[in-house]
């Protein structure tokens, strides 16, 4: 072997596992870690991009305390967010438990309830943005064919983020996925174990599959939450941000703020604001996890 | 006497039970295959009602009650489609950056991860918890100022902002899946590669990259979608029309005045078909990808 030993490591086994992890560290100081250095910095400055970047101490800050937008925009979110993922869950587990059964044509099932997920945001905005349309929309045909009132949908405040999250149903493939996964990973043996002791349906899914599926549903909630805090690409393509700015997300009204207004400073500091939040949300999750969240081999 | 009947009627009476059970379970089975199919139904609608209305005449697109089958098909909606908006440089351009992005995304986190997997070096798992960290970053809070940087070094409107980040590691998730992978091979080809002379790109290059088809296959594939179907770095990074990727173009297509749906239906399935393909072949590699995270149980 080459070279000497440097308490226990071989020196170009240490020089090449830092090359190797380099262009990750690269992308991490470069991408990652800079620029959020960067925009906290940015949040106490005003800077259109064209001239010169000024320094305004707390101002944005103050801004942002008394800007009614910043609040609607994250109560919208939150709307959003804690609707949305409890449903795209619901609809998730349920679609997974069902394509878990041995059954005929189960690949066929799987491919049908998945491919919504990989279609391109940009083709389901297309396609929705007529579906929802009040006069000669899919969804109003669909209610008047069922004798029901047609909906004005998208363009009507009080059901703009419902509409929404409906339309983000369609895309839970990946989630049903993670739960098809994980139903997998859980041994027969348990369930037999618990046939035995006279479980019926419902305390096998109680007792056995919810506390063994309980990390992926830790994961699928974390990262959930962490990804519809961010939603952006319908409602900028769909309603950007109306009617009434009932759909006004906060990245959009930082894309606004941002490439729209070229208000630098101020985008930055929204930014930062819900990364704090979105923050305070996962490490709370996390915190409460050990509560209900069972691993194996930990107790 | 009596004892007999009772030994003779109960296979009969179990027998009764035993049908019953099975009426049951049949019953089960049929619920559960009819719940399936109305499913797939809703799931499939909104494709479904893509690809016909892509196919229809103008008159049919309004039709009450709904037409779900075009007559008469109407392909000339696709070249119609090609004639308002440059579809086909947008579809070279999006090949573009996704094959790039798709490639480094295997090469950037099929080395990274043989690293944090195969050599030991200090601080190695304090860095690999870092790593894990940053998969719960939130992107939102570096959009303003990536772009900043790119604009500093002159990237606007280039496609570099969208390909040169899937260098730099190909994202966290990646990484993990790899460094997963590697793990559960034996290190005994490494130790004899190693004996042998060969050096630490060898034996990932050589050895392990090959082994790991798999793994980087399922990375590929979810690498391409994402890229293919990104909207809100190109909208950020791309300004010129000609530089514009599918994605990106197809918002024009969302217009309130302009009622030709089937025009704007024929443009999407530009961007769509691809994914399709793709979706059909690899699709074992979809689900194998997740199975393959790892995370059940753990």
């Amino acid at each position: 072997m080459v070279g000497g030993r440097l308490s226990g490591y071989r020196w170009r086994e240490v020089l090449d596992g830092y090359l190797a992890i380099a262009p990750w560290l690269v992308g991490l100081l470069g991408l990652v870690l800079g620029p959020m250095l960067g925009s906290l910095v940015l949040t106490f400055t005003r800077w259109d991009l064209f001239s010169p970047p000024s320094w305004v101490g707390l101002a944005n800050w103050h801004r942002l305390l008394q800007d009614p937008l910043v609040w609607t925009s994250l109560w919208n979110t939150a709307y959003y967010t804690f609707l949305g993922v409890p449903l795209t869950m619901a609809v998730a587990l349920t679609g997974a438990l069902l394509l878990h059964a041995p059954l005929r044509l189960q690949a066929l099932f799987r491919t049908a309830f998945y491919l919504p997920s990989v279609m391109p945001a940009v083709a389901n905005a297309v396609l929705w943005f007529w579906i929802f349309n009040p006069e000669v929309g899919l969804a109003n045909s669909l209610l008047r064919m069922l004798g029901l009132p047609g909906l004005q949908w998208i363009f009507d405040p009080v059901t703009s983020k419902p509409s929404l999250i409906l339309m983000n149903l369609w895309t839970t493939g990946n989630t049903m996925i993670i739960f098809l996964a994980g139903l997998q990973g859980i041994p027969q043996s348990l369930y037999e174990a618990a046939l035995v002791d006279g479980a019926g349906w419902w305390q096998r899914f109680r007792h056995v599959t919810v506390p063994m599926l309980s990390p992926v549903i830790l994961f699928n909630l974390v990262m959930g939450i962490i990804g519809s805090f961010q939603v952006f690409t319908n409602a900028y393509l769909l309603t950007d941000g109306g009617p009434a700015h009932s759909t006004l997300f906060t990245v959009l009204y930082i894309y606004q703020l941002g490439f729209e207004r070229f208000d630098m400073g101020y985008a930055s500091t929204v930014a930062w604001l819900l990364f704090v939040v979105i923050l305070a949300f996962t490490l709370l999750q996390l915190r409460l996890s050990n509560q209900w969240v069972y691993y194996e081999g930990l107790r | 006497m009596a004892e007999q009947t009772s030994t003779f009627s109960q296979p009969k009476a179990r027998r009764g039970i035993r049908s019953a059970q099975y009426a049951k379970k049949a019953i089960v089975r049929g619920l559960h295959y009819l719940v399936l199919v109305v499913l797939s139904c809703i799931f499939l609608v909104p494709l479904a009602w893509m690809i016909s209305t892509s196919l229809k005449e103008q008159g049919q697109v309004f039709a009450y009650p709904p037409v779900w089958i075009p007559h008469p098909v109407r392909w000339d909606n696709y070249a119609e489609a090609m004639q308002r908006a440059p579809l086909l440089l947008w579809l070279r351009n999006t090949a573009i950056i996704t094959v790039a992005a798709v490639l480094g995304t295997v090469l950037s986190s099929s080395l990274v991860g043989f690293g944090f997997a195969r050599l030991r070096f200090p601080g190695r798992d304090w860095l690999f918890v870092l790593l894990l960290a940053t998969m719960m970053l939130p992107g939102v809070v570096t959009l303003i100022p990536r772009f900043i940087l790119f604009r500093a070094v002159g990237w606007i409107d280039t496609f570099y902002p969208l390909i040169v980040p899937a260098f730099l590691g190909g994202g966290a998730f990646n990484i993990f899946l790899v460094r997963q992978f590697y793990l559960t091979i034996p290190t005994d080809f490494d130790d004899a590669a190693r004996v042998d002379g060969a050096s630490s790109w060898r034996i990932w290059w050589d050895i392990l990259v090959p082994l790991s088809s798999p793994v980087l296959t399922a990375i590929a594939i979810f690498a391409f979608v994402y890229h293919w179907n990104e909207f809100l770095e190109p909208l950020v990074y791309l300004q010129s029309e000609d530089k514009k990727t599918l994605a990106l173009g197809l918002r024009a297509f969302i217009n309130p005045m302009d009622a030709s749906w089937n025009i704007s239906m024929a443009a999407s399935m530009f961007l769509v078909v691809p994914i399709l393909v793709l979706f059909l072949l690899g699709q074992r590699y979809f689900v194998r990808g997740v199975v393959m995270t790892g995370i059940h149980g753990r």
